[in-house]
Parts: C-alpha cells; structure tokens; sequence
C-alpha cells in the first residue's frame, strides 16, 4: 500500500508496473533519485540529458497541489533554461522586479530588484510551485521521446535503505507491493522530513523559530499593481506582518504573521481567514480561497550532504525560511551543482572525489542562505526589546533617511552563491571584474541577437572574449565585445580580452588575459577535481 | 585598519553633552530608549567604517557598571 500524503494538482506519472518488479534478483541501477519534487525532476533531466540513466521514485503520481513555493529567482530560469523548461515557466509566470514596503497605511520605500539591464531573464517570476514541476514533467517527457534516458515511478515509495560496500540497496513499497532494486548512487530528494534521511538515523540541526505565519492564497479580480507589497504593523494586522503578492491565473498570495502560541484551530477556520483577507484586501473585492495553511519554520542542515554513494539535495539537506525564496532557488543550485559531477564520475571521466565538492560548495552555499534568511526571520521577529528597538527605530526613519533601507530586513531574495574558495577553482586575474571572479556563475549578457547563458552550459566551455582560444578544449565560445557593452563591462573591465573557463553548472572555473594550453589544461584538470 | 578614536576629539565638550540631555527632555524611558536607537543608526552611518564600529561596540559593551574588571 503507499497511501496519498496530500492532494496532487496535476497527475503526470500513474503508477505502472516494472518490470524490476517481477525481476528474479534486484535489478541495478546507476543513480535512483528518490522524492519526484522540483529538484528530484531536474536533477533527474539534467542527468538524462547528459545520457546517464536516472531512476525516479516519488510516492505520489504527480504535482502536489497548493502553490507552496512561488518566488522562482533568475539564476533557476537560467538553470531551467539550460534544462529547456525556462520557456514555459517564464511564459506562465508574473515577472516582478518590484518590492514596496509599508510601515502601517504609509509606503515608506520601494526597490527595484534588477536595477541592471541586459540580462535575459528578470529577476523573479511567480509561479505556482505545481506549475514549475509540471514544466519539468513536461521536458523530461519531450526528451525521453528523443531517447533520454530517465525513468518516473509514480506510487513508488521507499520504505528500506541499505548501504552495502558496493551500493545501496532499496525496498520499494508499491499499490502492488514492496519490491527491491539496487543503485550505484542514491540522491535523496525527499523533502524536509526526508524519509532517507531518518532511514540512515542522520540529524538535521539548527533553530526552530516559534512565530506562525497564515497563507491564504485567492483567487480574485484586482488592479492592485505587479510588485512584492510589505506591510510592517499594517492596520489589519496590528503588531505584525503581511505579504501580498501576485501568481498566475488572478491567485495572490497573501501571507500573515501571527505571532508565537496561536490557537492554530480557529486561526485555520475559514470564517476568520475570510475575515483577514477582508480586512487586507478591502470589503468591496470578492475572492475565492484557493489553499490555505499556517507554518511555521527552522533554519536546520545536515552535517554533510554525502555520505558516500548516498547525496541529499534541496530540503532534505538544509531548510530555510521562506523569507528570500532561498529554499526552492537554493535547492535548484544544488541539483544543478550534483548533476555535471554526478554524470562525470558515472562515465569516469572524474575521479570519485570530485563528488565530495558537491557537500564543499552547496554546504557552504546552505550555510549563507541560513544566515541571510535567519536575519530576516530576527528583523520580522525580534526576540527581545533590544532587537525590537531598534527595528523599530530603522523603520522610524526610513522614510526620510535612504541611508537606512539596507537595514530593512523583509526578506533577502534568493541570489546564487559564489564558490568563491572552492578546491575546484583555478587561475584568475584580478584586473577583470570582481563579479565573475572564479566560483560566480555566469553573468548573463547580450551576444549577437542573443543570450550568452544559451550559448555556454551542459560541458566544460572555454569562452575566449576578443582574442582566440587555446588548444585543448572541445567546446568553445569564441565572441567579440565592443568597448562599453554588457559583455565588456561583466568579463573585461578594462582588459582588451579574455579567456574564461566555464563549468558545466555555468560556473566560472579559471580565467585569463591570456593563457596557453597547459595552464588551460590544468585549469581543467583541477575543476574536474583531479588534483 | 582605522583605529577607534578614544581620546577626545568633541570641540565644546560641555555644550555637546548638554545637547545631548536636552535633546532628551520631556521624554519617557521607553521614547528616550528610541531617541537613543535611532541616533546610534545614524552615527554608525555616518562613520561608515565596519572596523571602527565593531570597535565601537566591543568598547561599549566592555564599559559600564556591569562590565568585568579588567585584568590587571
């Protein structure tokens, strides 16, 4: 039996025998990705595309309904982009750039996210968190048609895990009954009660915070304006916070504050949800409730997100809260991080350390997403009337001091981690800009009639900028950037050129003014890890 | 790195702290509690220099009645 958790919002795989079900002995496979939510898809296209088999086992046939994460950050569309799902997601999305906040009924200041032209995606789009794995649903099917190959096995729950010298063997649970099957390598997707994680008796530690916190998405026909509107002590809900913000098919999302010890019953019933709403949004709007919940969060990791053949990848790993957008983002730079490393040692094309720069970066990345969402979680939530004086006193002058904007703390949104001390970085050159300095992903930039980030990704590139590349790399790039462009500005400064070697995850390895073979290839050499 | 100045560099000593009393007349404990947040945000901005501030509150939060003797 594997009973439903939840509702699904889009069934995309039913529950299908395999034929590893009937098998006589357990059948092998080279990576089995368990949990089939937004970073168990992509990890699991990622990895297709790259010709590595990918096995996905999720315990439900689909999409889990409520819009859950929606806040979808530029460097995930581009990573989605690489993967060929960015389209549809940009498509279907709300583009913001904006965020206003208020301080009771007064706006005391509003900022433009992207305040930089020239990139190809913008800054955010909102889009229900359904929607986005669907769009990876809908990819992977398209790929597999051509041939990539990966595998979803809906209703296919995990209920045993054993690691054994030379792999990991797994029970299955299924509506016909449990089964086994072998893997080489196991990346646990799973979720923030990653089921995996507590198979393996693994902690998961950190800080619980004791505020709750309303969502109650609507459906509703209003000209309120595109942009991220918040309320510090706004008069609907005096003492605390709220959030308003737009998705896709006329749903807002409406998020408040409700402080610690709440009766969580009669805050969850329906009368006095449509009471709040009301009270935020005006008597003279209708709206229909679309999905509500009350959370609350912690900001919690594990230790080390390999422990061995088995990975742990997004909210299994590490949990944020959800002010920045920081945990499905941080969770898309993860998987995009795993699945080059993953796809090289399978082929041996990297030795098997190369994976433990999987746990080194992203660990590393988790650490700075905590810190930036646990300080807003301190600035919504000050624990004690010092850190409430002087909240206060920062809203007390924003409105009329600029100097005190960048302490208003509602939330840092989602930006990719620099691996600025990564073991896999290489040379650099600091005359040229700091910003793609070894260890940032790309920049994005004009190229021709198009994008540079469509241009470079999937394999190790060498992009050689006004000059030509050195011998001893397949994929190259080779472009021109006039004085003054984007492209200039973002990889020259004030070099005539330049040589930049880029990862598979769009990363900046090593970089040049100019550079012979052999320091290109040692460049090489230490990104796959093989020093 | 720069150096916290802890000699005294306020011209009119006197005239500056009764200002700063002034400044706080007819306020209750909890408005004089603000007024005192809201002038350390705007000092600190001004001084700009991380280093000078995280000298600034070592040096503040090792002073006081409630602070440890100092080694002798």
């Amino acid at each position: 039996m594997v009973e439903a958790r939840y509702r699904t919002a889009f069934r995309l795989y039913p529950y299908e025998r395999s034929p590893d079900q009937d098998a006589a002995s357990p059948a092998r496979h080279p990576v089995v990705i368990v949990g089939g939510g937004p970073m168990g898809m992509a990890l699991a296209l990622d990895l297709g595309l790259r010709g590595v088999p990918a096995l996905v086992l999720d315990d439900h046939e689909g999409a889990g309904a409520g819009s859950r994460a929606i806040c979808f950050a530029k460097r995930t569309l581009e990573i989605a982009d690489r993967l060929g799902a960015g389209e549809a997601m940009v498509r279907k999305g709300v583009v913001w750039n904006r965020g206003r906040v208020y301080r009771g009924t007064r706006a005391v200041y509003d900022f433009d996210l992207l305040p930089e032209a020239d990139h190809k995606r913008p800054a955010f789009i909102n889009l229900q968190q359904p929607y986005f794995e669907k769009f990876l649903v809908d990819q992977i099917r398209r790929r597999q048609a051509e041939g990539a190959p990966v595998e979803i096995r809906g209703r296919n729950r995990v209920t045993a895990l054993d690691r054994r010298a030379d792999g990991v063997a797994l029970t299955v649970d299924t509506p016909d009954g449990p089964y086994r099957i072998e893997a080489d390598r196991v990346v646990a997707a799973d979720g923030a009660n990653s089921p995996v994680r507590g198979m393996m008796g693994l902690g998961f530690g950190g800080r619980v915070f004791e505020d709750n916190f309303l969502i109650a998405d609507i459906v509703m026909h209003a000209d309120f304006p595109v942009e991220r509107r918040f309320w510090f002590d706004p008069p609907f809900n005096r003492g605390q916070t709220a959030l308003l913000h737009k998705q896709p098919d006329n749903v807002w999302r409406l998020d408040f504050q409700l402080g610690p010890g709440i009766d969580r019953a009669a805050e969850m019933d329906e009368g006095r949800i449509r009471e709040r709403v009301r009270a935020m949004i005006g008597p003279d709007i209708g709206f229909d409730l679309e999905w509500t919940s009350i959370y609350t969060f912690r900001c919690c990791s594990m230790e080390h997100y390999r422990h061995g053949r088995v990975f742990f990848a997004g909210d299994a790993a590490h949990q944020v809260s959800p002010f920045g957008a920081r945990g499905a983002n941080g969770g898309m730079q993860d998987v995009d991080n795993l699945g080059w490393k993953l796809a090289m040692v399978v082929r041996g094309d990297a030795p098997e350390s190369l994976l433990d720069t999987y746990h080194e970066e992203r660990r590393a990345a988790a650490d700075e997403n905590i810190r930036a969402s646990s300080r807003t979680a301190d600035f919504l939530t000050p624990r004690s009337p010092a850190h409430a004086l002087f909240r206060d006193a920062v809203l007390d002058l924003v409105e009329e001091f600029a100097f005190a904007r960048p302490l208003v703390n509602s939330g840092r949104l989602s930006v990719p981690c620099i691996y600025a001390a990564s073991s896999l970085n290489g040379a650099d050159d600091a005359a040229l800009p700091e910003r793609t300095r070894p260890g940032a992903p790309l920049a994005d930039a004009p190229v021709g009639d198009g994008w540079l980030l469509d241009r470079i990704g999937g394999a190790f590139t060498v992009l050689a900028i006004n000059c030509a590349a050195p011998p001893g790399i397949a994929a190259v790039e080779t472009v021109q950037a006039a004085p003054g462009s984007p492209l200039a500005a973002r990889y020259l400064g004030q070099a005539p050129r330049a040589i930049y070697l880029i990862r598979p995850d769009q990363h900046v390895a090593a970089r040049w003014q100019q550079a012979s073979g052999a320091e290109l290839g040692a460049a090489l050499r230490t990104a796959r890890g093989m020093t | 790195m720069t150096d916290l100045t802890t000699t005294p560099n306020i011209p009119d000593p006197d005239g500056f702290y009764a200002e700063l009393l002034a400044a706080h007349d007819g306020c209750s404990a909890q408005e004089t509690h603000a007024l005192n947040a809201r002038l350390v945000l705007i000092l600190a901005n001004h001084i700009g220099d991380r280093d000078v501030l995280g000298q600034a509150l070592a040096a503040a939060r090792g002073t006081g009645p409630d602070a440890r003797e100092p080694e002798r």
